[in-house]
């Protein structure tokens, strides 16, 4: 197992370099001019000069070698210096914002603790809503229950979050007027009376993208238990005289969470690329809010990195769920 | 597929699309389904020759005060001083468009978009499939450029390629089309990975059976066997991921024209309008809820007529 997962730790590096040039590349054949947004009163040379300012004045391939050591060195000292207090960093030159003209990584220091806790809360909160669904929809195969359950899950597939977003707003904040619309990242929790306003701002947010994964989830972790419930050593241990609860509960559940523990992690990168829509329907400023605002203002650096940051956790959540594989279910042995 | 067919049948037997027809007919949600889509196709391709508003017509002088703003004709039920008209049964927009004509148009492109890029991405992840699945020298590399894409970030990435080459493309082809063909291109790229792996998988199993073995033996040369003899039988898999494959397409192009990256105002989808009209949804909630209930029932209906003929289409479910 350790041989598997230092083997693909190792193959993980040459994706990640190619995915960080896939997307260097986007950026550097796209057409568009990081210096359009200056205004045309400004002279040529001038124009050269902010250019070269930004550092775009050298070849391609020494900018690509410059941001890799940038991200790839320079960037966890930094996060050394931060958390010990050395200065390996001094005089430097790390990734630099083109809008704010401060280091990319601070900026997203600043905004992941936004986008954490609303999609960790909502992830949380599906996982712990789709598992009984799907164990009890699975146990009653086709009651009622389960029918609700599969029509349920098809809306949450079909619904985007852009509009179911935009419809709790209308309900329960413009009609109902039960919560806020916007979700106010300046808000800090100090006593009982701010804490529930915190709750009452995390709500809209957290339910839109918990009933999407719910829905993938709950219908995941039915077709698993299914799996397994027609299985002999089900009914070695009903024979046993086991309790229908033991059975389900321990000997059944354990088995179907395999493949469900693999999914809730493949599913996590995912889920920062939905949070981009539901943080732009709610105003949390998150990191999705930060990517959609640096490409508006064709802020190079701070898209780029931001992408890879994305590609990073995708690679790095696909190996996790392919070790957890390995490690939960005995029968898959990676040699 | 799998069974011995009898020695001798007694009774002609029957098509198998009578049999996929069938068991697709048995499904009820997928029945409603296909209804349902169809219903909304004809509404957004026949509705705008039937509907006596235009959707581009844009009033101006005093018809602009007296046209804009107006609500539904529902609205009168609750809200008597309410601005409505009966000529214009789901009101008009802030610059005096007509919404329903605007929804039917907005529908035109959605679908349109949703379709030409699962074709788009249908065509690439067949090839891609086929040629993995069949040719055993490009199989590693192909599979591994699907993981590949698998493991990049696509809505970033589209979002950034959306802004990056709209300029370019709208000079060369036009504001509209060129939108529309770099949309369309877009998601196409991105999401023809799973079919291609489908497709891989079932052409691997297709190709060591006796019929192409048959085939080979009498000196079928590697492109007839492909078209005659693999790809008939990839197809069920192909269909169903065709319908799914407009579901996502659809929601991917109105989450791109939500976040403002799609197609230019004047030319409304339902992604677009539903954008539009965020900012006014206190008021106008009907703005926003149209649309977004239009693209929630076609993903709807299109993901039950999925669900359903991938039952109808697998010979060991049907006739269960």
């Amino acid at each position: 197992m350790l041989t598997f997962t230092i083997r693909r730790l190792i193959l993980a590096v040459p994706t990640l370099l190619f995915i960080s040039l896939a997307i260097f590349l986007l950026l550097e054949f796209a057409p568009g001019d990081p210096m359009a947004q200056v205004p045309l009163t400004v002279p040529a040379e001038v124009k050269e000069k902010m250019r070269l300012a930004l550092g775009l004045g050298e070849p391609m391939h020494i900018r690509f070698w410059k941001w890799l050591v940038q991200f790839f060195w320079i960037e966890p000292q930094v996060l050394i210096d931060y958390m010990f207090g050395t200065s390996l960093t001094e005089g430097k030159l790390r990734v630099i914002s083109w809008q704010t003209r401060s280091p990319v990584m601070d900026i997203v220091a600043q905004r992941l603790p936004q986008t954490l806790s609303v999609v960790g809360t909502a992830y949380i909160v599906a996982i712990l809503i789709a598992i009984p669904i799907g164990i009890y929809s699975a146990y009653k195969q086709y009651s009622w229950f389960d029918q609700l359950g599969t029509f349920v899950s098809m809306v949450g597939f079909s619904v985007p979050p852009f509009f179911s977003g935009v419809l709790v707003i209308v309900i329960f904040s413009v009609q109902l007027g039960w919560f806020p619309s916007i979700y106010d990242t300046t808000h800090k929790v100090t006593d009982w009376e701010s804490f529930l306003y915190q709750l009452k701002q995390m709500i809209m947010p957290v339910m839109v993208l918990a009933l999407q994964i719910t829905a993938q989830l709950s219908r995941f972790m039915r077709a698993s238990m299914l799996d397994n419930l027609n299985q002999d050593y089900v009914r070695t241990a009903r024979a046993k005289g086991l309790g229908e609860y033991v059975v389900v509960m321990v000997h059944v559940l354990r088995n179907s969470m395999i493949p469900v523990v693999t999914v809730i992690a493949l599913g996590i990168p995912s889920i920062f690329g939905g949070a981009i829509i539901t943080e732009q329907v709610f105003k949390v400023n998150g990191i999705g809010q930060l990517l959609i605002g640096a490409i508006q203002a064709n802020d190079l650096p701070m898209v780029q990195t931001l992408t890879f940051i994305f590609a990073v956790l995708i690679v790095l959540f696909n190996l996790i769920a392919d070790v957890l594989y390995g490690i939960l279910d005995p029968r898959i042995r990676y040699d | 597929m799998t069974e011995l067919s009898p020695p001798a049948p007694v009774v002609a037997p029957r098509s198998q699309w009578l049999d996929v027809w069938d068991q697709f007919k048995s499904h009820r949600g997928a029945l409603m389904g296909g209804i349902l889509f169809v219903s909304i196709l004809a509404l957004v391709l026949v509705g705008p020759f039937v509907y006596w508003n235009d959707a581009k017509f844009v009033p101006t002088g005093r018809d602009f005060l007296r046209l804009r703003d107006m609500r539904p004709i529902y609205t009168i039920l609750w809200d008597s001083g309410a601005k409505m008209d009966w000529a214009y049964p789901l009101g008009t927009d802030n610059l005096g468009r007509d919404t329903l004509a605007r929804l039917m148009f907005g529908g035109r492109v959605s679908i349109a978009v949703g379709m030409t890029a699962m074709v788009l991405a249908l065509v690439l992840g067949t090839l891609v499939g086929v040629t993995a699945g069949y040719f055993k020298k490009l199989d590693g590399l192909l599979m591994r450029l699907t993981d590949l894409f698998l493991a990049l970030p696509l809505l970033p990435m589209i979002l950034v390629a959306a802004v990056l080459f709209r300029e370019s493309l709208a000079q060369a082809i036009g504001p509209e089309g060129g939108v529309f063909v770099l949309i369309v291109c877009l998601i196409g790229i991105t999401s023809w990975m799973p079919t291609a792996r489908i497709v891989r998988g079932d052409v691997l199993a297709i190709k060591e059976r006796e019929f192409v073995l048959a085939a080979r033996s009498v000196g079928t040369t590697n492109t007839k066997m492909v078209i005659r003899h693999i790809l008939p039988n990839v197809l069920s898999p192909i269909m169903v991921s065709a319908t799914l494959g407009i579901a996502t397409a659809i929601i991917a192009e109105s989450s791109l024209s939500f976040l403002g990256f799609g197609f230019p105002p004047d030319f409304p989808t339902w992604g677009r309008l539903l954008n539009d009209s965020v900012d006014r949804m206190i008021l106008y909630p009907e703005r926003v809820i149209f649309p977004g209930l239009l693209i929630s029932l076609t993903v709807l209906s299109v993901n039950y007529l999925g669900d359903g003929l991938r039952d109808a289409l697998d010979p060991r479910i049907r006739g269960r």
